[in-house]
């Protein structure tokens, strides 16, 4: 399309910039706030230009955790965390991709009623099932584990529902073709499909990474030994100090590097991601 | 090398679409067979049975003296090329040849010979590690050839292979075919809708109709004999003018545009006295003088083609009115509006049962 209204160039940019800075400032605020002593957050001028304590504030929030609020350290933190969303992206893949699989590519009896099973579990999130859930992951033993942490968030309709479409544009004479080249079923999903899924795996693995890292509330329920705590639910308990004022220049380190990893991950798997998410490969 | 053998074949799908009525014939061990006929007739499902890629509802299709009904498609020793290719877009040219091979554990040094061989056939070398993506449509059909020939396959099975091609590759990629098929000699069962794809490419042609054999036989047998309106309509090209004709009292000759004017051949005895449907192909129709003539045509359309132009028109005369086409020299001046006086040999006609279109005679 070929406009050439100037000012409608001017207006859509001073939008832009103004969508910009609405994002990106609060961010840089939190960063500012990261660099210098606690209390030059709370003198009630806050600082726009990083101060000098940048790498003694880090080294003590990943060393020896927030002391003050009496916090689990954040380097451990930081794991639970990368643990739980690993877990939460890999098996959410693992698991919809192959259930895709066995309903696109397999006539069994119900098998429209098993994907309509699957689908409508879209309308129950994790926050309206919690109690049940929370009851099944208790009587299984599973508190304060990483597969309590992980395990109920796999199941995935929206995974299963993206791999289902995705398998359903694939042309049937390539299985037509693989069967006559004598690749079984297992055979032709491992040779053929998985290979031709990688752009939508990647794509996936970066939304359910974020989605698995941002978990609030579930970790929240099911952790009460600090061993198991995440860094998203941790940053709340540090605001919980008892008898002190928050130690915000910790707090907001803390944030920071909450935010590092599902920003490399999708800076890395950037080209991928999009490429999963417009464009198939013929 | 075998050959192939359909013993009452017969296809009921679970809801009850009856797919194939009932197919006997064999195909001869190195014979290229093809099955013609319109959309929705049957032809592609009965390929994909004999893949095994559709179940056999009734009756028994054999490769070589084998029963093949229950086998999987890889054993039966089959090579298949899909209109899509369906080749996998992942894989290298190499790969895509190689993988049946592979999955059958064929020593490495093997593939890799056989895949050169193939490659050197079809002119893939310089090809072979790119992606499918990367190549053009030619190349492509061609790497669907090359993987059913390394297979070294009984039986190749071609499901519209050329359909996804223009106009100028599929003549070329049509001889190329033949004369693979010619220097490999192994059987082949080849499905097409174009009737001039099936004429050109068959030692023998199965004409399907609603999911039955309406004729089996050589392009020339077919073309020189239809069995049925049905295959005198759909082989040839232009398709045969059907006109309802009159046998005369005296059974010596037969009116064909009800003008009175009678042409004079006897009618086989199956036909009975009255109406026929007589079957005449646009090129065995002769312009001549009025006198010589035995029907008439008020041309409303001329497709001039170089060598011949095709003349479109009416009957005149008492009769029907039914359309005509003729094939006239492309050096004969024909304009719209004009009267054709026409003419034809004995020999060149057909008749019909005008009730169930069965070939008389």
């Amino acid at each position: 399309m070929v406009e050439n209204r100037p000012w409608l160039t001017v207006l859509s940019h001073v939008v832009l910039c103004l969508g910009v800075l609405v994002t990106a400032l609060p961010i840089w605020i939190a960063f500012v706030a990261s660099t210098h002593p606690a209390d030059s957050m709370l003198s009630g001028r806050t600082p726009l230009l990083p101060g000098g304590y940048l790498l003694e504030i880090y080294a003590t929030v990943l060393g020896s955790g927030v002391k003050a609020a009496g916090s689990a350290p954040v380097g451990m933190m930081l794991w639970n965390s990368l643990v739980m969303a690993l877990m939460i992206a890999v098996g959410k893949i693992a698991i919809s991709i192959i259930a895709a699989y066995a309903i696109v590519y397999f006539r069994f009896p119900l098998r429209k009623t098993c994907f309509w099973l699957i689908f409508i579990t879209l309308m129950l999130p994790v926050e309206v099932r919690i109690l049940p859930t929370f009851g099944v992951v208790a009587s299984l033993d599973m508190l304060n584990s990483y597969w309590g942490l992980s395990v109920p968030l796999i199941a995935s309709a929206t995974a299963t529902f993206l791999f289902r479409q995705f398998f359903l544009t694939v042309p049937e004479e390539l299985a037509e073709a693989a069967r006559i080249d004598g690749a079984g079923p297992l055979k032709f999903f491992r040779d053929i499909l998985l290979p031709l899924s990688r752009t939508n795996i990647a794509a996936l693995f970066v939304i359910l990474f974020i989605y698995g890292w941002n978990q609030y509330l579930w970790p929240l329920l099911v952790t009460t030994d600090e061993g198991f705590y995440t860094i998203v639910m941790g940053i709340q308990r540090m605001l919980q100090a008892e008898d002190a004022e928050p130690a915000w220049h910790q707090i907001m380190a803390t944030a920071m590097l909450a935010m590092l990893p599902p920003v490399l991950v999708v800076v890395f798997m950037q080209r991928l991601f999009v490429k999963g998410l417009i464009e198939q490969e013929k | 090398m075998a050959g192939l053998e359909f013993v009452g074949v017969r296809k009921t799908y679970p809801n009850g679409v009856r797919a194939i009525h009932g197919i006997d014939t064999t195909v001869s061990d190195g014979e290229f067979v093809v099955i013609v006929g319109p959309s929705g007739c049957g032809k592609s499902t009965l390929l994909r049975m004999v893949a095994g890629l559709e179940t056999v509802t009734e009756g028994e299709i054999r490769i070589g003296e084998r029963r093949v009904n229950e086998l999987e498609p890889a054993d039966r020793n089959i090579a298949m090329v899909f209109q899509n290719y369906a080749l996998y877009p992942h894989m290298s040219v190499f790969d895509n040849m190689a993988y049946g091979l592979r999955n059958r554990r064929t020593p490495r040094d093997e593939i890799a010979r056989r895949v050169a061989e193939a490659a050197g056939t079809l002119q893939l070398e310089g090809l072979l590690d790119r992606r499918p993506a990367q190549l053009s449509g030619g190349q492509r059909q061609r790497v669907a050839m090359g993987r059913a020939i390394v297979r070294e396959p009984e039986a190749f099975l071609f499901d519209e292979p050329l359909s996804n091609l223009d106009a100028k590759l599929r003549v070329q990629m049509r001889l190329e075919i033949k004369r693979l098929q010619r220097a490999l000699g192994t059987t082949s069962l080849y499905v097409t809708h174009d009737q001039v794809e099936a004429m050109t490419l068959a030692d023998r042609l199965i004409v399907m109709n609603a999911g039955v054999a309406e004729q089996i036989g050589t392009p020339l047998e077919i073309y020189d004999a239809p069995a049925s309106l049905f295959v005198a309509g759909f082989i040839g090209s232009p398709a045969m003018n059907f006109l309802p004709g009159t046998v005369a009292g005296d059974r010596r000759g037969v009116d064909l545009d009800g003008s009175g004017r009678t042409l004079s051949v006897t009618p086989p005895t199956s036909v009975g006295r009255g109406g026929v449907t007589v079957g005449v192909r646009p090129e065995h129709l002769e312009p001549v003088s009025r006198e010589e003539a035995v029907l008439e045509i008020a041309v409303e359309l001329v497709e001039a083609l170089g060598a011949d132009s095709l003349v479109h028109g009416q009957l005149t005369g008492g009769g029907s009115g039914a359309l005509v086409t003729v094939r006239v020299d492309g050096a004969r001046q024909v304009a719209a509006g004009e009267t054709l006086s026409l003419t034809v040999a004995a020999k060149h006609v057909h008749f019909f049962d005008p009730d169930d279109g069965r070939r008389l005679g």
